[in-house]
């Protein structure tokens, strides 16, 4: 509990947490703006390499805010996974699946004769 | 707690209240799992922005060309410096929460009222940047015409992707005798009923176009450069131009819910309501902290020995950040 008294300034932490989330940030714009070719043309499971960067980066900066801002690295074990796991589960079937319909999709309008369905 | 039932100690215990399970005091359990809830919710929303993305996939309006605009650069092609600028502010303003938070671990009642206010004038400044993008959303830059087939034709000088995009006012011939256009609401009593008139009309769109020979159409098609990997619009050639207009049938400028000049319709649809929807946790996220910030001051948190209330409502304000980040990088960068 907090009233205890016991705890000593974080500020020193807090700043360090601020300077990477703005560093990630700085890197997410550059990276936007001069869009390398390296990274542009690469394709994984049609998605560029870039757009991998941008949201494993955007993933860390989810980590600090959560884990450091909102405390969550001082919470129980079970708490973290009771917040944490939850959402990363189903957020993730949600995007898998979703976007696979979507693409679906895209595909049925690019070639198939049954456009008028959708 | 007093329970006026007598029971067994060991029940007393657990259901006696004051009873934290994993932990956590019950206020703050459930922000964590109203923020949970509320997570998924904009998880919805930003999936459905993907999914229509990958619907329109090679029609989707680029976002660098749609967000290119920052305070006191007029025409200069600033893609993405402004909503950066706005991501640091709300960064900040999550910096200075957490410092309001560690002040009021130690009880310094004086530095968690001066945090908390920075807080509040950052989520302010915040709104305000909000306000001034969706400005510039809505009223437009460029203009555009419709097609019958409800799909969006831009102009541009240039080839490939060279091409750069020009406004209506650029070539459109204005024709003195036009009547639904210098005829508004404001200024006849007759003209009650249909659509709002633009600035130009299709016919004097077309005027300019055919006068202008350098002026040429392009469409929402994506076209993929095999050399680069930068993605660019397909500019259709002169007499494809020529052609094309014909199929015009409103002009369109700036965006609504119905219909908007950079593009595909639901692109301007879900920008407002997922900008529009984290404004408005904002929002409410200054309200929750202006009442924090009187308490403070008043000495509410002092006497009860405890800034917890700082800290659920720091919880909100950073859950308030956290989504930032992901309408930034899906909205704005991916």
């Amino acid at each position: 509990m907090a009233s205890e008294g016991t705890h000593q300034s974080n500020t020193k932490k807090i700043w360090t947490v601020f300077a990477i989330l703005s560093i990630i940030t700085l890197v997410e714009v550059v990276l936007g703006i001069i869009k390398p070719e390296s990274l542009h043309q690469v394709y994984i499971y049609g998605l560029s390499l870039l757009n991998y960067i941008f949201i494993i980066l955007t993933i860390a900066k989810a980590y600090y805010i959560m884990w450091s801002f909102m405390h969550l690295e001082h919470e129980k074990k079970s708490f973290q996974w009771s917040v944490a796991g939850v959402l990363g589960f189903l957020c993730v079937y949600l995007i898998t699946l979703v976007l696979i319909e979507g693409n679906y999709i895209y595909d049925v309008f690019q070639s198939s004769q049954y456009k008028w369905i959708f | 707690m007093g329970a006026t039932v007598t029971t067994a100690a060991t029940k007393e215990n657990t259901w006696g209240g004051g009873n934290e399970p994993l932990k956590v005091s019950y206020g703050k359990m459930m922000m964590w799992y109203f923020i949970l809830s509320d997570s998924l919710t904009f998880c919805g929303f930003l999936v459905g922005y993907g999914f229509t993305r990958y619907k329109f996939m090679d029609t989707w309006p680029i976002a660098d060309e749609v967000f290119n605009h920052f305070p006191f650069l007029h025409g200069v092609d600033a893609p993405m410096y402004y909503v950066a600028l706005m991501t640091f502010i709300l960064i900040f303003s999550s910096v200075t929460m957490v410092l309001a938070v560690d002040a009021g671990h130690q009880m310094k009642k004086g530095k968690v009222a001066t945090y908390m206010f920075l807080t509040i004038l950052g989520g302010l400044v915040f709104l305000g940047s909000q306000a001034w993008e969706w400005k510039n959303f809505i009223n437009g830059t460029y203009g555009a015409v419709e097609t019958r087939g409800g799909s969006i034709l831009h102009f541009v000088k240039g080839e490939g992707t060279e091409a750069k995009q020009i406004a209506l006012a650029d070539f459109a011939i204005v024709d003195e005798n036009r009547d639904e256009a210098t005829l508004t609401r404001g200024k006849g009593t007759w003209f009650l009923k249909g659509p709002e008139a633009a600035t130009y009309s299709i016919a004097e769109v077309k005027a300019g176009l055919l006068a202008n020979p350098d002026v040429k159409i392009r469409t929402q098609k994506t076209i993929q450069d095999p050399e680069t990997g930068r993605r660019y619009k397909e500019v259709l050639t002169r007499e494809q131009s020529v052609e094309r207009i014909n199929d015009a049938t409103i002009v369109v400028e700036g965006a609504s819910l119905i219909r908007n000049e950079y593009g595909h319709k639901t692109f301007g649809d879900f920008f407002f309501f997922i900008t529009g929807f984290h404004g408005f946790h904002v929002f409410t996220g200054i309200l929750i902290n202006i009442v924090i910030f009187f308490n403070v001051l008043l000495g509410t948190y002092q006497k009860r020995g405890s800034y917890e209330m700082v800290e659920k409502g720091g919880l909100y304000w950073h859950f308030v950040d956290l989504v930032w980040v992901f309408v930034f990088t899906f909205f704005y960068l991916v």
